[in-house]
């Protein structure tokens, strides 16, 4: 893969005889089918029309390596694909370059960058790139009937078997208290008050004896198709990729899904990063966010993009628009994750959430 | 003949006094071994003594607030957390709120607060954007931006947290928390996860030996009598999955164990159980121990053996040629000779299973979680290094005290690896 692009870039600096010194970024993110479709979507055009070349590297999330080569003052990152709270916390801490969002293209559609990017996709050290979301899935050839809502991931009674959760308070936390009757706006309000949380927590102990907690994104699907689980939550891409991909009998139930977003930051004191800024400029114009989304359902974080998605790749007779997280009939629900409610009690609410699990 | 000696010392060949010259020659000798054995100390040294070193010193030193803040920190210093804060507390809150803001250092000194009360960091990020257009009285002025400035609770956090010094990463990792005075005190009953955890991590580990131990002596006694050849087989039997990847090993089990996997397959089968009863053997504590088993057997079986191969057979013929059973035989002639090999391979075994971390991680569940794994979050995650670091130092602290233990106990003399 590396040897690949690199050679890729090389060829293209041959191609366009570029007279200056072409440069070399390293970009990271989170490998599998999602790195396929930013090196289909940004890295290949990008490498073609600046003759420039990026290595790509496959990490697992966290901070922990940004912080590392940050404070060693050795930094071999250019871009990372992080996720909003790691973005947040990251600029915190002050281990991001702080990003000028007025060197973004304006939208296809002539809107300025800054009203083009859905809420919250411009943060002082980060843009985001795409909108992904946890949703539960559940696999159609097992479940009898047909769950439709949160309530019935909850419901043992209904849909006996075994579920699979993230091994997080995160979005489970959410999720609880919408199965237990919480208004998608009111969840966070009622989750900052200590009879909120313990409501959550009351309602995950209804299905925690039939739980198996996944950590990886790639999990989820693994334990659906094996049987190991009747239904999970996940990355809606991740059981997007397993339905096109591997033709899993798989379906995805977007009431109450918990939407994220993940997002192109700069480690301070990256050793190329005015090479990494034109790549994050390009990659996320809307033409480039509309081709990502061809490659997986992870929605594109700029509204000009919307029209643009098109076909899955190789697969005219499937639509990408009705798997995106933000499509109009999966969205009534859903729910925006707070970061800033998550940056502030996630020490709290981990340990509450680990002493839970061990208990 | 004393008194001869003293006055005129044996000289070497070369006129010099013989005890200088050799003193002289152990003393190339010494320089020479330890020439030899630098690279390695100094290897070491850099690579592992001074990391180390670094990390755990991040569990009692955290000067991020006090650096960020230090007038803050400097008028923190001398307040007695039970007193009304006063006007120039909030002054040099301010004060340092403004540059921190300007400095985008604001989030980092947030972070370490809200470690100690969860919900500050916002207070502080929001606060500090407005800090700059506050005017005296200051009390007043903050606490009109967020009343939240008026809790005395915030400010006990805020001396927590100001402390470059602290014990208390020390105490969080054995659930307790350090108070504003000073004092520790319990956490809140749900929030207790370390000791607990630890407690497991090292009931695992001892549940790990034994197995290995069970598993592995009638194993090696195989191995050390039998012909060369078929003993050889059996050795490559054993090194085999030694060299196979752990994670490769541990996925195997998954497959191997879980409740569509290919036990519970041969289990419906043979009508040991039925389709909809399968057994949950994975993703649990059992799935940890049955993993964590197979993969460190082999640490166990090899001293076994190589002990056992020391063993004169004519020992054990020789008593029962004076009437001692096939039992007496064994356990007060054979047994105890293994002693030297069975201590090296429970220590062996039982160290590398505390720190254990990725089969817990894969095949753990909820409950076959061990303590390396909450490290592991603290690393990766929650990026709250002091933690990790004072978990790691207390993980370290109960590996020599059980070491020191087995010391008295058994003796290290004892151990023999081969």
């Amino acid at each position: 893969m590396k040897f690949n692009q690199i050679s890729l870039g090389v060829a293209a600096a041959l191609v366009m005889g570029a007279t200056n010194a072409a440069d070399t970024i390293t970009v990271v993110s989170w490998g599998g089918a999602y790195t396929v479709s930013q090196v289909e979507a940004y890295h290949k055009p990008w490498m073609a029309k600046t003759g420039n070349s990026i290595i790509s590297e496959d990490y697992n999330g966290g901070l922990s390596e940004v912080k590392a080569q940050v404070d060693a003052g050795n930094v071999k990152w250019d871009l990372v694909d992080v996720e909003l709270s790691d973005a947040v916390r990251g600029c915190d801490e002050g281990l991001l370059e702080t990003l000028d969002a007025s060197v973004l293209p304006a939208g296809a559609d002539g809107s300025a960058a800054a009203d083009d990017f859905i809420d919250g996709a411009l943060q002082d050290c980060a843009v985001a790139s795409i909108v992904w979301s946890t949703i539960y899935a559940y696999d159609n050839t097992v479940i009898d009937g047909q769950p439709s809502t949160i309530g019935d991931f909850f419901d043992l009674e209904k849909y006996p078997g075994k579920r699979g959760l993230r091994k997080s308070p995160k979005a489970n936390l959410e999720m609880a208290l919408a199965a237990d009757g919480v208004a998608a706006e009111e969840i966070y309000d009622v989750l900052s008050t200590p009879e909120g949380i313990d409501r959550a927590f009351a309602k995950l102990d209804t299905i925690k004896g039939e739980t198996i907690f996944w950590e990886a994104g790639a999990q989820p699907p693994q334990l659906l198709a094996d049987g190991e689980v009747v239904m999970t939550t996940a990355y809606n891409g991740r059981i997007f990729n397993a339905m096109a991909a591997e033709g899993k009998p798989f379906e995805v139930v977007w009431d109450a899904q918990v939407f994220d977003m993940d997002l192109w930051v700069i480690p301070k004191g990256a050793p190329n990063k005015e090479a990494a800024m034109d790549f994050l400029a390009f990659s996320t114009s809307t033409e480039q966010l509309a081709a990502q989304a061809s490659w997986i359902s992870y929605g594109p974080a700029r509204k000009s993009s919307a029209p643009l998605v098109g076909h899955y790749d190789g697969k005219p007779e499937l639509e990408m628009a009705p798997h995106m997280p933000t499509a109009p009939e999966n969205f009534g629900t859903a729910i925006a994750n707070d970061f800033e409610f998550w940056a502030d009690n996630q020490d709290e609410l981990n340990e509450r959430f680990n002493a839970w699990l061990a208990s | 003949m004393s008194q001869t000696a003293d006055k005129q010392p044996v000289l070497a060949a070369d006129g010099t006094p013989l005890k200088q010259a050799l003193d002289a020659a152990l003393f190339r000798n010494r320089m020479r071994a330890f020439m030899l054995v630098l690279p390695l100390l100094l290897f070491l040294f850099v690579t592992f003594i001074i990391p180390i070193g670094i990390f755990l010193s991040f569990g009692i030193h955290d000067p991020v607030f006090s650096k960020f803040m230090p007038k803050t920190s400097a008028v923190l210093s001398d307040w007695d957390t039970t007193s009304e804060p006063t006007e120039d507390m909030y002054a040099a809150l301010v004060a340092d709120m403004v540059v921190a803001r300007k400095d985008k250092t604001i989030g980092r000194a947030a972070t370490r607060v809200n470690r100690e009360l969860s919900g500050t960091r916002s207070l502080f990020t929001s606060s500090a954007r407005k800090a700059a257009k506050l005017e005296a009285p200051f009390k007043e002025s903050l606490v009109a931006v967020k009343k939240q400035w008026a809790d005395p609770e915030v400010w006990k956090a805020m001396k927590v947290a100001s402390r470059s010094w602290t014990l208390g990463y020390y105490a969080n990792a054995l659930d307790y928390k350090q108070v504003a005075d000073g004092s520790f005190e319990p956490q809140p009953e749900n929030r207790q996860i370390h000791v607990p955890l630890l407690v497991k991590t090292l009931w695992i580990s001892l549940q790990v030996t034994l197995y290995c131990l069970i598993l592995g002596y009638p194993i090696a006694y195989l191995m050390s009598n039998l012909p060369a050849r078929t003993s050889n087989l059996l050795m490559i039997l054993v090194l085999l999955p030694f060299w196979t990847s752990i994670l490769v090993r541990t996925t195997a089990w998954i497959a191997m164990l879980q409740s569509q996997g290919v036990l519970n397959d041969l289990f419906v089968l043979f009508g040991v159980t039925d389709d909809d009863n399968r057994y949950s053997m994975i993703y649990n504590k059992l799935g940890t121990l049955i993993a964590m088993t197979h993969i460190l057997l082999p640490f166990m079986v090899l001293p076994l053996y190589s002990v056992m191969r020391g063993i004169p057979p004519s020992y054990v013929r020789a008593a029962k040629s004076m009437g001692a059973t096939n039992w007496t035989a064994f356990s007060r002639i054979y047994a105890p000779q293994t002693i030297p090999g069975i201590g090296a391979g429970a220590i062996l075994v039982f160290i590398v299973a505390i720190g254990y971390y990725i089969t817990p991680a894969l095949v753990g569940g909820q409950d076959g979680q061990m303590i390396s794994n909450v490290i592991a979050f603290h690393m990766k995650s929650s990026l709250n290094w002091s933690l990790a670091a004072a978990l790691g130092g207390v993980l370290l602290v109960v590996v020599m005290t059980l070491y020191w233990i087995y010391d008295r106990v058994v003796g290290i003399d004892n151990m023999k690896l081969g």
